[in-house]
């Protein structure tokens, strides 16, 4: 990876001191990030706290970009639209709800909430069994969806071996072309899967938060070790892996590689469809989400080493307590909170741009 | 347009005719409106067009990949208003600069209507130009994806600090009143075509200018490099400073352009670049023309503004209100499927560009051709041999 993502010109120059630079570089990077990332916990409990929660949203987006990533073999821009686009699809199974004319919702005849005590708010959270099931139920649409958009879109482009660059401004194109459609179908304004106080939950020892915080996390860390199950223990996890490693070898060992790619879009559609929803149940779930997104999932896949799952799941984390943290300490006004992320990134790039785990 | 086929001619064709149309049949046969609606449309298109060949320099001839192209065409709007305004006058209004007067220095000539203009044009060029350098010796020798999401990124954050940074560009109040060039001359209705002109006028100098540049053998090299940058390193060139050239000349266009979008609004504010605005239009526009073709990408800049420009003019109509309501959005969906559909169907675009390394070589080739057509034509034997292709 190193070799591809810098020019063999520069490679072949002083090299040896360009790989100590590298290696100095790194450490006082990673080293940097780790020191602040410890000290903030330390310091900033329940800024590390939130932190948190929005890092694991963050790892599960990039975990399903660092898939398709490695599997696939080029970058998502529609990633953050994906998310949002999900997010919205699990509000309409839920609630029904369409914009009509002038702002006005229509809603149609039948949606989960009409399930019997489905909006019953399940222990001390916020929401009932009716969220969960729209979440799964957007998960599926969202694989049908991405599955759909490769076939007739990447796909062709995969064929004809497009460069890396217009599979990005095509990606980009869908990415424009879904929130258009949300748009159009949802209206511009914020939407809430479910209205009212949120129940809080003091920590032992910490600070007091949501109570869906606690879901947020833990169905993150289901998910994210269902994903390492997936890809460490089955034949088709196996398959997925061989396949980021080498398609060609891949491709000659007997390895259906569409049907490798499907499952990755099946697989990286649920990761996209929870973290959508997750992060839209933590916030509000706005059209301009998935592009908000964009920058802080791509920045936790490239500081973790894109491609690297393990590496998604830190750089998630990391890029959550980052982006809450440092806004609160420094001089930076709030408004920055999302342009730390790309600081983050472009250091990432500029010292090591294969990241933590990179191969 | 000699290499424009007949869908292109007939793509222009239609939206010219609706762009005289709608208005025509909106103001039930004003030939003042259409007039009216036209001047600024060209005008617009012009100043579009310019950042087009700009995205073209960068992306069509030396193949570098600029996702944050707002960020250059935000970077020259700004500069040239603060280069040309006066200074702020007023607590609630803040920004850096405000040289307009300072710079009017020639005693003659009634100075402060053009001179401050010159200047800012050219340091809202510099301004860009120079943001590029930097950009350039960072993060240039990245992958394209990288690179993609880098350049993304740098246009995101200098979109904030236009946002956050009140002191500097007046936040999201923006600033007003950015004078313009020659406006005290003319009568305002008689400015207009003025300021067209000077934006025509921009165009074909820039038009020019890289057209020159790229036939010469330093635009062949960036057309060489942006084909295998391998073969162009093996015979000799420095690839890295000739991609730093492109891009720098590049994102100096783009600068201009701001200012030139500057002057024509009057009044700019960070929510005017949205990235939508100020680069996924901007790309849409040079794919749908045909990148690496400098006429493609303003036919482009032309089909994909008229398109735009055709939506507002609808919403005036009496349609259902679920129509009005979704038509922006209908817009955004549509230029989003183009990008799309452009790439995957026909990725040359309308115009798409000519192959060609040389004037020269071209007309060596046709030369000997001629020769071979002679020399064919006097032969008595076997008349029907393969014809040289």
């Amino acid at each position: 990876m190193s070799t591809e993502t810098v020019s063999p010109r520069v490679e072949a120059a002083p090299a040896r001191l360009w790989r100590l630079g590298d290696a100095a570089g790194s450490v006082v990077l990673f080293g940097a990030i780790g020191l602040f990332v410890i000290w903030s916990a330390l310091t900033h409990p329940s800024q590390f706290v939130a932190g948190l929660v929005v890092g694991s949203v963050l790892a599960l987006g990039a975990l399903g970009l660092t898939l398709i990533y490695g599997v696939l073999k080029f970058a998502h821009f529609a990633h953050g639209d994906s998310m949002m686009l999900a997010a919205y699809l699990a509000f309409f199974v839920l609630s029904g709800n369409l914009v009509g004319t002038r702002g006005t919702d229509v809603r149609v005849p039948w949606s989960f909430a009409d399930l019997p005590g489905a909006t019953e708010p399940i222990w001390r959270f916020s929401f009932g069994y009716g969220l969960l099931l729209s979440m799964v139920v957007a998960a599926a649409l969202a694989a049908v969806i991405l599955i759909l958009v490769d076939r007739w879109v990447y796909r062709p482009l995969r064929q004809r071996r497009a460069g890396l660059a217009i599979f990005a401004i095509v990606s980009l194109g869908v990415a424009i072309a879904m929130r258009s459609l949300v748009l159009m179908i949802w209206g511009p304004t914020p939407r809430f899967y479910v209205s009212g106080i949120r129940p809080t939950l003091q920590l032992p020892g910490g600070p007091r938060i949501p109570t869906d915080q606690l879901f947020i996390v833990a169905a993150a860390i289901v998910l994210a070790v269902a994903v390492y199950l997936l890809l460490y223990r089955t034949t088709t996890g196996r398959a997925m892996r061989a396949m980021a490693d080498n398609p060609d070898l891949a491709r000659v060992s007997g390895i259906d590689t569409e049907a490798v790619v499907r499952t990755t879009w099946l697989v990286s559609g649920g990761l996209i469809a929870v973290a959508g929803v997750l992060l839209a149940l933590q916030s509000q779930l706005k059209p301009e989400l998935g592009f908000i997104l964009l920058l802080p999932v791509f920045a936790a896949a490239i500081l973790g080493g894109i491609g690297s799952p393990h590496g998604a799941l830190v750089g998630g984390l990391v890029v959550g307590v980052l982006q809450e943290v440092a806004v609160t300490v420094g001089p930076l006004s709030p408004g920055y909170k999302f342009s730390i992320a790309f600081v983050v990134l472009i250091l990432v790039i500029l010292v090591r741009p294969r990241g933590l785990f990179g191969a | 347009m000699k290499e424009a086929s007949k869908t292109t001619k007939l793509i222009v064709a239609a939206v010219t005719v609706a762009m005289i149309l709608l208005p025509l049949i909106h103001s039930g046969g004003s030939v003042t409106a259409v007039i009216g609606f036209l001047v600024p449309f060209v005008t617009t298109v012009a100043i579009l067009a310019i950042i087009a060949i700009g995205l073209n320099v960068q992306w069509g001839y030396t193949g570098i990949f600029n996702f944050g192209v707002v960020g250059f065409f935000m970077v020259g709007a700004f500069v040239a208003a603060i280069v040309t305004k006066s200074p702020a006058d007023s607590e609630f209004v803040q920004y850096v600069g405000g040289f307009g007067d300072r710079l009017a220095f020639l005693p003659f000539l009634d100075s402060r209507e053009w001179l401050p203009f010159v200047f800012g044009v050219l340091a809202a060029a510099l301004a860009s130009a120079l943001l590029a350098l930097l950009l350039a010796l960072s993060a240039l020798r990245l992958r394209e994806d990288y690179l993609a999401i880098t350049t993304i990124g740098v246009a995101e954050v200098l979109r904030r600090v236009t946002i956050e940074e009140t002191w500097l560009v007046n936040g999201t109040r923006g600033l007003t009143g950015i004078p313009r060039p020659f406006a005290g001359w003319f009568e305002p209705n008689v400015y207009r075509f003025v300021f067209l002109g000077l934006a025509l006028a921009m165009l074909f100098l820039v038009y020019l200018m890289v057209e020159r540049g790229i036939s010469s053998p330093w635009g062949r090299v960036l057309r060489a490099l942006r084909e295998d940058e391998d073969v162009v390193a093996a015979s000799g060139k420095n690839v890295f400073a000739f991609k730093v050239q492109g891009f720098v000349l590049g994102a100096a266009i783009m600068g201009a352009g701001g200012a030139f979008f500057a002057f024509q609004q009057g009044a700019i504010s960070p929510e005017t670049f949205t990235h939508f605005f100020g680069t996924f239009i901007i790309w849409a526009m040079l794919v749908l023309g045909g990148s690496g073709n400098n006429i493609g990408a303003i036919v482009g800049t032309f089909v994909v503004w008229g398109f735009w420009s055709i939506t507002l003019q609808i919403q005036g109509f009496k349609l259902p209100v679920y129509i009005v309501d979704r038509i922006s959005f209908f817009r955004d969906f549509v230029i989003g499927a183009l990008i799309v559909i452009v790439l995957l169907a026909g990725p040359k675009g309308l115009v798409p560009e000519r192959a060609r390394v040389s004037r020269w070589l071209d007309s060596r080739v046709r030369e000997l051709r001629r020769q071979e057509a002679a020399t064919q034509a006097t032969a008595t034997v076997e008349p029907a041999s393969s014809p040289v292709e």
